[in-house]
């Protein structure tokens, strides 16, 4: 009992070390935002210190936070609701219905992860350009999209793949349609599942600054962008941007807050039998 | 099922959002509304953040036209405008580039030539200013501020020690002084200069100090010369000198990271953008702003290429949709009317330095800035057409004009970084950059 008492106590103490190491840089930027300049900077670094909010008026004066959080909410929302209906249906067909190539086509599309973005970005560029979808919203959703569609259509396949095939081959049997079987049936059965996928989906987007940087200038800005406008090749800058960084990180954290039960029951769905 | 339900409402939330988006996204824009939208992409710094402040006065005085700041960090800034403007995106009315980018910008047709009034007055700004931002003598860039490399010291620390500084010091001199100051007991460094890799960051140092130890990057035939004795020596000295009397980790420390040592009264010494002065000078943002000397950058062997030249300057992309516009913009941002309003709204010290003989003339600005006589000559003695001893086929003090300089550069300035950490020798580091660069060049049909 008092071994069982003490392995307990050992994984607590190295899940609490785990939890503060990955929170920690979260942590001092939180801190680092309501420092002054100086103080920012400082060796040896600061704990205590007298907090100011002067970043955060400095960060307001200069840049409309609102405009690029709501530019971040619908492309990343967007693209989400667009990757999911392109993914539903395919992850649908190669998990109940695969054929020989099924297995290459999943292993192709995650290979497109592995392309590095700069190496497409004069194509896609000027692709944007002559659809005029540069410095749109529809535009930096559709390369959203295309960009999370593997890791979408791989993580509903998988959600997919763990519902057993007699529940559906049953609904056939009363004589269910395939929408009828996808929406009443399926959907509901994986629906943690494509929930913890929407949410990653989310995050994902929310994150991404390499197309969000080169696509954008003004009207489509998300806060990676944001971000980007307060980090300076010359002068002091780390408390402003961390101001900047806490602003922009502070609505995805929340609802990561909010959604995280969904997120852990989605991710382990299926992962103990 | 009540999952089943909250997840409706979430499906129908996300097309609610997305609809609405979609819509405004296709509604006109106030261009189309009577006014011309300029955008301006523009660096993150004191400065234009200055600009950006005061950006509501021009649009008071030119109603017609409205302003949209695209602030990015530099290297971030300059790959997007270079993406844009060589695809034709359109995407920017205004563009803040570099003393290097503009002369390559132009010959490649990217630029619109400038045909400023005359009561803009030209001819005030900065000779060597003007003429590092002009190809075949026509102006395609104005300055927003300029800067040369000066030497910056500890006048508590020197007078402790003994030491008195001339306006123009020597590099045998700086290790000297350094030996004496060195104090890593109290958290005191002899010297800090930049160790970061990059072509803009630890080679635009190093690149003067080359210079002014007799060596070049390349000779007439743009053949690289980096495994001569001149540059032996100059990095040799270097690597001596921050091994012995630099802060720890010194090669992972930029202008930002030296700008926060010095700030923080961890450095004796440091030699850098004489853009520097007025930040270490600010209580605000400097624990030692009252116990700051400044010098000329130091020199060696000769006295060409010893301080760099660089500005920060405005310039129109032949892609502008609203060239005369755009003009107006950057007549305005870069007139004697607009320092004249910064030094109203946020005293003389604070005006874009280094671009106008009417600024260091006024006397308003000598008092407020006493290191502005140094800057001035730094400025004026930097010739970016003679930055070594011997002839060059380039133009440019700590970089060479060329599109290819930035990848031999950041190569280079890696192969000295790791010889700072010690990874390497000096030899083998400069053997390596050479082998690299001359393939390089090859590669690039300079040299066959």
């Amino acid at each position: 009992m008092a071994r069982k008492n003490s392995r307990q106590w050992l994984w607590a103490v190295l899940g609490w070390l785990v939890a503060i190491l990955l929170f920690f840089p979260i942590f001092w930027m939180f801190l680092t935002s309501f420092k002054t300049e100086v103080a920012a900077v400082a060796t040896p670094p600061q704990l205590f210190f007298r907090p100011t909010l002067e970043n955060y008026v400095a960060i307001q004066d200069r840049a409309n936070y609102f405009n690029y959080a709501l530019n971040s909410i619908a492309v990343s929302l967007g693209s989400t609701f667009l990757a999911l209906l392109l993914a539903i249906p395919a992850a649908y067909a190669m998990a109940f219905f695969p054929t020989k190539r099924t297995k290459g086509t999943l292993m192709w599309m995650l290979s497109t992860k592995m392309l590095p973005s700069v190496g497409v970005l004069v194509p896609v560029y000027i692709l944007c350009r002559e659809a005029g979808l540069l410095d749109s919203r529809i535009g930096l959703i559709i390369i959203y999209t295309l960009i999370n569609l593997p890791i979408v259509v791989w993580m509903i396949y998988s959600f997919f793949k763990e519902v057993p095939k007699e529940i559906l081959e049953a609904d056939r049997m009363d004589g269910a349609s395939t929408q009828q079987e996808l929406r009443h049936v399926l959907l509901p059965l994986a629906l943690p599942g494509i929930a913890s996928t929407a949410l990653l989906s989310i995050i994902l987007a929310w994150n991404e600054a390499f197309w969000s940087l080169n696509l954008t200038t003004f009207d489509a800005a998300p806060l990676t962008a944001f971000i980007a406008s307060f980090s300076s090749p010359q002068g002091l800058f780390w408390a402003k941007l961390s101001a900047a960084s806490t602003l922009a990180i502070a609505p995805i954290l929340i609802f990561g807050w909010l959604s995280q039960r969904q997120l852990v029951r989605g991710l382990t769905f299926g992962a103990v039998k | 099922m009540r999952i089943f339900r909250s997840a409706k409402i979430i499906i129908v939330f996300i097309i609610g959002i997305f609809l609405v988006q979609s819509l405004h996204a296709c509604m006109p824009s106030s261009q189309a509304a009577g006014k011309t939208r300029l955008t301006i992409a523009t660096v993150n710094n004191g400065d234009m953040i200055i600009m950006q402040g005061l950006s509501s006065q021009f649009e008071e005085a030119n109603p017609d036209i409205e302003l949209r700041w695209v602030v990015l960090e530099e290297n971030v800034l300059r790959q997007r405008t270079t993406t844009d403007v060589a695809s034709q995106g359109g995407q920017f009315d205004v563009l803040t580039i570099g003393s290097y980018e503009t002369p390559i910008w132009a010959r490649r047709d990217w630029l619109r030539p400038l045909n400023l009034p005359a009561s803009y007055d030209v001819n005030d700004l900065l000779k060597p200013v003007r003429e590092g931002l002009s190809s075949d003598g026509q102006l395609y860039a104005v300055p927003f501020y300029a800067e040369s490399s000066m030497l910056y010291y500890r006048k508590d620390l020197f007078a402790n020690a003994g030491i008195t500084v001339p306006e123009q010091p020597t590099y045998s001199q700086v290790k000297e002084w350094a030996s004496k100051i060195h104090n890593p007991q109290n958290g005191v460094y002899g010297i800090c200069l930049r160790g970061k890799p990059g072509w803009g960051e630890n080679m635009a140092f190093l690149t003067t100090l080359v210079n002014t130890f007799g060596g070049q990057w390349f000779d007439m035939n743009w053949n690289p010369t980096l495994n001569t004795p001149a540059w032996e020596a100059a990095i040799g000295y270097y690597v001596d000198l921050m091994q012995n009397y630099g802060p720890p980790g010194a090669s992972s420390n930029g202008f930002n990271e030296n700008l926060a040592l010095f700030s923080t009264g961890k450095c004796g010494m440091w030699v850098d953008a004489t853009v520097a002065a007025g930040l270490i000078s600010n209580p605000k943002e400097s624990n030692v702003y009252d116990k700051v000397g400044f010098a000329r950058a130091p020199i060696e062997n000769y006295p060409n290429g010893s301080n760099w030249l660089w500005a920060w300057a405005l310039a129109i992309p032949k892609t502008s949709k609203s060239p005369e516009a755009a003009e107006r913009f950057i007549a305005w941002a870069t007139s004697k009317e607009y320092i004249q309003l910064v030094a109203n709204q946020n005293g003389w010290v604070a005006v874009p330095p280094g671009t106008r003989t009417s600024t260091y003339e006024n006397p308003n600005y000598q008092k407020a800035a006493p290191f502005a006589s140094i800057v001035l000559r730094s400025i004026q003695s930097a010739d970016i057409t003679q930055p070594a001893a011997q002839p060059t086929p380039y133009k440019g003090v700590q970089y060479v004009d060329i599109p290819e300089f930035q990848a031999i550069g950041a190569s280079v300035g890696q192969t000295i970084a790791a010889a700072l950490t010690g990874n390497t020798s000096v030899e083998q580091a400069l053997q390596q950059s050479q082998t690299s660069t001359e393939r390089f060049m090859r590669h690039t049909g300079y040299i066959r």
